[in-house]
């Protein structure tokens, strides 16, 4: 066991994955020298190489593209997008290209294509550096997505998601890069918690409080604050945002009867609203109350100065909380 | 005269630019590093006009914007900004094409062109409000003409050459003038805009500040020939000149602006100078520059480059010294107070403006969040730092 930071452990997961496979890649914006603008990658280009750690142009439409034509040669590119913000301009090579290869050419090209993507808010930073943009992918069949939320699962989710022989998304919550947990990395990869299956990382009775990427601390500490007040929260990371393992959540809020989902992106049409119709769907008759949503806005993300009132806080969870227990709450008296 | 860090060689001639830099120049110049006042058949034609008086209020522009970028950058390490991306050695290049242009001309800019903005005429506080985490825009497009900076790499050529096919439909002979930096060259954007713009016709002017770094990464990255060299390969006219230089700077400008006014479609300048400070505070250039580097571009500075010009010519007086200084920490003053006096955002203000007109579905979550933030009586405090954590 070594005592890691978030970004040490995926740049251990990284490292692990260039020495195991030599189809194994890397291709991003200042990954080089500089190690990434979060240092994630930092050392690699030197004990690599040039040629599987590559400074790419200023383009992420030709970062993807090309990874595409790579892996149809046999490589398994991993990608960096410096910012979730910057995804756009590669947004139609993602979805059009790497998600539907596999299904045009009938399983006869595979895309194992990683695209790491630092998300989420709460660091102080400009426009189009905070952003949530995981919903338009978890929307595209054909792409994996997950989120890592510990430095562990960071270091074994980067490699398992580059041995998928799917396209991956890889969420990295930026805020949590500092973020120092035990990471086990003689661990064997066969015996890890597979990338698509969620965690129960507090058991509960109360409600299901089901949270991803930087929240899941966020989470728990509402646990926490919850317990102090007698309430038993059970945490579920989901990890994986396509495919959801429903039979987890499932699992949970028949133990429970109640749901409470959170995330930093905007409600309407984010993966909240997936989880919760789902459940509904599947838990009707076993749930006490109606699915609850502690989410970002339907707002562009805000300056800075703002941002704090935007990202669900300790308090604005437990607040839904309270309103999927009935107890008082901020719109106690309201109707629909 | 190493100029070109690319190590790709080669004298460029501004092929179809109806101009072209004297045989063996790497870019045109006016003012060599010495600050000597070196002639040029065809450019000195566009700063004939440049009285003593002018060159010395483009020295007091240069010195004032280095000013403000010292400052705000100071203003960063004390907390008072979130991030600041300076733009220290550029002064020439913001200064030479911000004072060729007119105030009809409109600007769509990257985030360093804070020179450009101050030539425009803007509000110190407003410069600062983006940085401070204040607003996501500082200011009001219309009011001075120019967009609010743009953080995609690249997208705003596309809207500068949209808004140059705008003037040409309505008859104008305004110009839309574009910043972007060496590395956005790569982005698709950019060689997309240049494909509307030289098949429309447009008029705008595509100023590529090449200052040889994005963030870590060196110029030859982005490019195997000179990025001038790429326009022509659109049907774009293009230039290469000194940016450290201000005259140049400000003669090809002109140049482009008067072919754009009169029907002639895009021009592609850019501007060889040198960003000697980091990408923005954030950045650490230790890892991957090297500091003899550094200390080449510094004896190209910009600023005393002027300086010398204005020596030999007798202008640079303790009197002009002076008053340039005063000037200088006086807008630097201006600007500290502006950004220190700046008063916080309201809470429910992140709902303002999301649509212009209000709909049911997002008065709903406003509404709900206004009831939270009551709950705790004090909707100032309620939501603290660590609540978000
Ligand atoms: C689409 C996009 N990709 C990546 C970034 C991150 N980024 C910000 S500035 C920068 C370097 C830009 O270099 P250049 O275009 O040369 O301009 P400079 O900053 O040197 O003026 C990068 C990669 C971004 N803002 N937008």
């Amino acid at each position: 066991m070594t005592q890691l930071t978030f970004a040490r452990a995926i740049n251990a997961g990284l490292r692990k994955s260039l020495e195991n496979d030599s189809k194994v890649v890397l291709l991003g914006e200042d990954i080089g020298a500089l190690g990434g603008v979060f240092r994630v990658t930092d050392g690699l280009q030197k004990d690599f190489g040039t040629h599987r750690v590559v400074d790419t142009p200023l383009a992420e439409s030709a970062i993807v593209g090309t990874a595409v034509g790579l892996a149809y040669r046999g490589y398994r590119p991993v990608l960096e997008i410096q910012f979730d913000g910057f995804i756009y301009p590669a947004f139609d090579q993602i979805v059009s290209q790497v998600a539907k290869l596999h299904y045009r050419t009938r399983g006869a090209v595979k895309m194992p294509i990683t695209i790491r993507v630092p998300f989420g808010g709460g660091i102080g930073s400009p426009e189009h550096h905070s952003e949530s943009p995981e919903a338009y992918f978890t929307h595209t069949s054909g792409l994996r997505v997950v989120a890592v939320s510990n430095p562990q699962d960071a270091y074994t989710v980067i490699q398992q998601a580059i041995s998928c022989d799917d396209p991956v998304l890889y969420f990295e919550p930026k805020r949590r890069y500092h973020d120092k947990g035990e990471v086990d990395e003689s661990a064997a990869l066969a015996s890890a918690l597979p990338m698509d299956k969620a965690r129960v990382l507090t058991e509960g009775t109360d409600a299901t409080l089901v949270a991803y990427g930087p929240l899941v601390k966020t989470a728990l500490d509402a646990a926490a604050a919850a317990a102090d007040e007698g309430i038993s929260l059970e945490v579920i990371d989901l990890r994986s945002l396509a495919p959801v393992d429903y039979d987890a959540v499932v699992a949970s809020v028949r133990k429970t009867g109640r749901l409470v989902v959170t995330h930093e992106a905007g409600q309407s049409g984010g993966l909240g609203a997936e989880v919760a119709a789902s459940i509904t769907e599947r838990c009707f008759y076993h749930l006490e109350a109606a699915p609850v949503r502690v989410t970002g806005f339907d707002i562009p993300y805000p300056y800075s100065k703002l941002e704090m009132h935007h990202l669900p806080g300790l308090d604005r969870i437990l607040d839904g909380v309270d309103r999927a227990l009935g107890r008082p709450n901020s719109l106690s008296g309201l109707e629909g | 005269m190493s100029t070109d860090e690319t190590g790709h060689g080669g004298a460029i001639t501004p092929e179809n630019a109806g101009a072209s830099t004297a045989a063996g120049q790497e870019f045109l110049q006016l003012i060599t590093p010495a600050g000597e006042r070196i002639s040029h058949p065809e450019f000195d034609s566009w700063v004939r006009d440049i009285t003593d008086e002018q060159l010395c209020s483009l020295f007091e522009d240069m010195t004032v914007i280095r000013r403000i970028d010292v400052e705000a950058t100071a203003l960063q390490r004390q907390g008072e900004l979130a991030l600041w991306p300076p733009l220290l050695g550029q002064e020439a290049a913001q200064i030479g094409s911000g004072r060729a242009m007119r105030a009809d001309d409109f600007v769509f800019s990257s985030y360093r062109e804070n020179g450009v903005a101050y030539c425009r005429g803007v509000d110190l506080t407003d410069l600062l409000r983006v940085w401070r985490g204040n607003a996501s825009g500082g200011w009001d497009p219309y009011g001075i003409n120019m967009a609010t900076p743009q953080i995609i790499i690249g997208a705003q050529t596309l809207h500068a050459t949209g808004y140059a096919m705008g003037i040409q439909n309505d008859g104008a002979d305004a110009v839309a003038v574009t910043y972007f930096g060496d590395g956005a060259t790569s982005e698709g954007d950019v060689n997309e805009a240049m494909v509307f713009a030289a098949s429309f016709q447009a008029p705008v002017v595509f100023f590529c500040t090449n200052n040889h770094w994005a963030i870590s990464e060196p110029v030859g990255l982005q490019s195997h020939i000179h990025l001038a060299e790429r326009a022509t390969g659109f049907g774009i006219p293009s230039l290469r000149v000194d940016g450290n230089d201000v005259l140049a700077v400000m003669a090809a400008t002109r140049l482009a602006l008067d072919r754009a006014r009169r029907g002639g479609g895009p021009t592609f300048i850019e501007a060889v100078t040198y960003r000697m400070g980091p990408h923005t505070t954030a950045d650490d250039p230790t890892r991957y520059r090297d500091a003899n580097e550094l200390e080449d571009w510094a004896a190209k500075d910009p600023i005393s480059r002027l300086a010398s010009l204005l020596d030999r010519k007798g202008l640079l007086t303790a009197e002009l010294q002076q008053q340039v200084q005063d000037k200088a920490d006086s807008v630097a003053a201006e600007m500290r107070r502006g950004c220190t006096t700046m008063p916080d955002p309201e809470p429910m203000d992140v709902f303002k403006h999301v649509y212009s007109t209000p709909n049911s579905w997002l008065e709903r979550q406003q509404d709900h969040y206004a009831r939270y933030l009551a709950s705790f009586g004090d909707p100032a405090g309620a939501v603290s730092e660590e609540g978000a954590r």
